[in-house]
């Protein structure tokens, strides 16, 4: 599957991407914001690819947790690497935008609190399968778990608590002009994010390959 | 892979270029979209921000790109490696 | 289920009987306590006022700080002598383990909060008990939810080598949301003016985490556990 898939992911992710950059340009000046709004059409999908990632960290950990399925494994720890890079890219385009449209760098209301915080817990999941030792792997399959259902509580409280960032409601009511440009990108996030989840799992699959023969050998 | 990342760090080149190419004349002007009644000189530039958001993006992606392709030779070479010390070890 | 709860209860016994000899870990765990508010009040009470709002915040710091080394040390002693397998080899249902380790350390936790309060009510000059029902309720909620997470882990990484260090790394977290909900609460019960409603809203928030979580870490003891 993944011999075949990368490429084609690669592909189609690239086009996206490459051609995002006209659609974007053409999408109308947003009144309020100007220019520097138009940092939206990559800040959020990335933050949408990080949630895509978290998700598929913690299914993959419940199938590795209950049913043991090697391939879950791996494909858990590609989603927690993945989630890590697309939440940082929207920690960084976020101030990037923010210092421009709020006056400020950063903000400790509850979407952007839970941004660092759910970004902390994938550093932690990371942390943990580098220097757990022996058994990491299904710790971290707890840990996974946790981590997605942290998320649930990150939409919650953006509804309850005080916050200048835009509500996740505005999206659907995007006008055309501005939707095309962002639905673009998004799919270039997520295919983007399906290729390099299946990269990823393929070196795990190599890594463990490789610890096998290295068991063999050791046998011998 | 080495294709790919060709390609990924080609479009990087292009694409902020486009971006800044496409400006309204009245920011290529003053290097900036008033926003509000703060008066202008006051005001953070938005075309670097947009453009240093964007380069951080790809900036990340190649760089995320880079590090899977360093360890997957490092696998493969490993792989190589082992595969003909157990040949080895088979034959004799 | 009686089976369960009998089976948590001779967890919480064990260890509550072990604990009555030396009282190693209650005496340990109050004092870092109470010297956590102490630091805390040289850093934050200037001139003999102590700085705004900082009560809330400092209360639950100290609960969370105090709470990961008791957690640090909860299976301690299971380490030892292969306690922890014998543990799992008996005939029971796993997470009755899991439930009576959290039940002794809510307790812990207990006692260390009812010295904790009196302290930052009296350094921080803090009316935190003027709405003692809902602070009770909060510090319940609160205490519970950070536990049941923390006994989970601490059980995870009871073989680990860095455990040490991985506990807080992997605790801090996924608790901080009970941290916040914990310090918004009581935030919004100290104020000036106090908003009640807030504050129920909070600790309906932090029973609705509670349900999730405590569901999660039992669900996942057994798998985890097993070698």
């Amino acid at each position: 599957m993944n011999r075949r898939l990368f490429p084609l992911l690669t592909a189609v992710s690239l086009l996206l991407f490459v051609t995002a950059p006209i659609i974007i340009v053409r999408a109308p000046y947003e009144s309020t914001m100007g220019l520097v709004q138009k940092i939206f059409y990559f800040h959020f999908p990335a933050w949408m690819a990080m949630f895509l990632s978290i998700f598929v960290l913690g299914i993959a950990s419940v199938i590795y947790l209950f049913g043991r399925k090697p391939t879950a494994d791996r494909l858990a720890v590609a989603a927690a690497e993945l989630a890590t890079i697309f939440g940082l890219m929207g920690l960084v385009t976020g101030p990037l935008w923010g210092v421009k449209a709020w006056g400020v760098w950063w903000q400790w209301d509850a979407r952007l609190t839970m941004a660092v915080i759910l970004e902390l817990i994938l550093v932690a999941y990371l942390l943990l399968r580098q220097y757990g030792g022996a058994g990491a792997d299904r710790l971290a399959a707890g840990l996974g778990i946790f981590a997605m259902a942290n998320v649930p509580f990150l939409y919650i409280s953006t509804e309850i608590w005080r916050t200048v960032h835009p509500r996740t409601s505005v999206v659907p009511t995007l006008p055309i002009d501005f939707g095309l440009p962002l639905w673009w990108s998004f799919t270039g996030f997520i295919v983007l994010c399906l290729a390099l989840l299946s990269a990823r799992s393929r070196l795990e699959e190599q890594r463990s390959t490789l610890e096998r023969l290295y068991q063999a050998l050791e046998e011998d | 892979m080495a294709v790919a990342l060709a390609v990924y760090c080609a479009a990087f080149a292009w694409a902020p270029t486009t971006l800044l190419a496409a400006q309204p004349p009245e920011a290529a002007q003053d290097g900036f979209v008033p926003m509000d009644e703060i008066p202008a000189d006051e005001q953070l530039p938005a075309a670097p921000l947009l453009v240093a958001a964007y380069s951080a993006v790809w900036a990340i992606t190649i760089g995320y790109l880079w590090t899977i392709w360093r360890r997957l030779g490092t696998v493969e070479r490993e792989l190589a490696d082992i595969t003909r010390r157990v040949a080895d070890r088979g034959q004799s | 289920m009686s089976e369960f709860l009998r089976v948590a209860w001779l967890v919480v016994r064990k260890d509550l009987r072990v604990e009555s000899r030396s009282r190693e870990m209650l005496f340990t765990t109050l004092f870092f306590a109470v010297s956590c508010v102490l630091v805390f009040s040289f850093g934050f009470v200037r001139g003999g006022q102590a700085v705004e709002g900082a009560a809330a915040g400092i209360l639950w710091i100290t609960i969370a700080f105090s709470g990961t080394l008791a957690l640090g040390r909860a299976f301690e002693r299971e380490r030892y002598h292969d306690a922890l397998r014998g543990l799992l080899l008996a005939p029971v249902d796993r997470p009755a383990i899991y439930v009576g380790k959290l039940l002794g350390l809510l307790l812990l936790l207990a006692v260390v909060e009812a010295v904790v309060v009196v302290m930052v009510a009296f350094l921080f000059r803090a009316p935190l008990f003027q709405h003692s029902g809902l602070l009770l309720a909060l510090l319940a909620l609160g205490t519970v939810g950070f536990a049941s997470v923390g006994t989970l882990f601490s059980a995870m990484l009871v073989r680990t080598k860095s455990r040490a260090v991985l506990l807080p790394v992997m605790l801090y977290p996924v608790t901080i949301p009970v941290l916040i909900m914990g310090v918004s609460g009581t935030a919004a019960l100290i104020q000036p003016e106090p908003d009640l409603v807030m504050a129920r809203l909070w600790i309906s928030l932090l029973l609705f985490f509670d349900a999730v979580f405590l569901t999660l870490a039992l669900w996942t003891f057994e798998p985890v556990m097993t070698e």
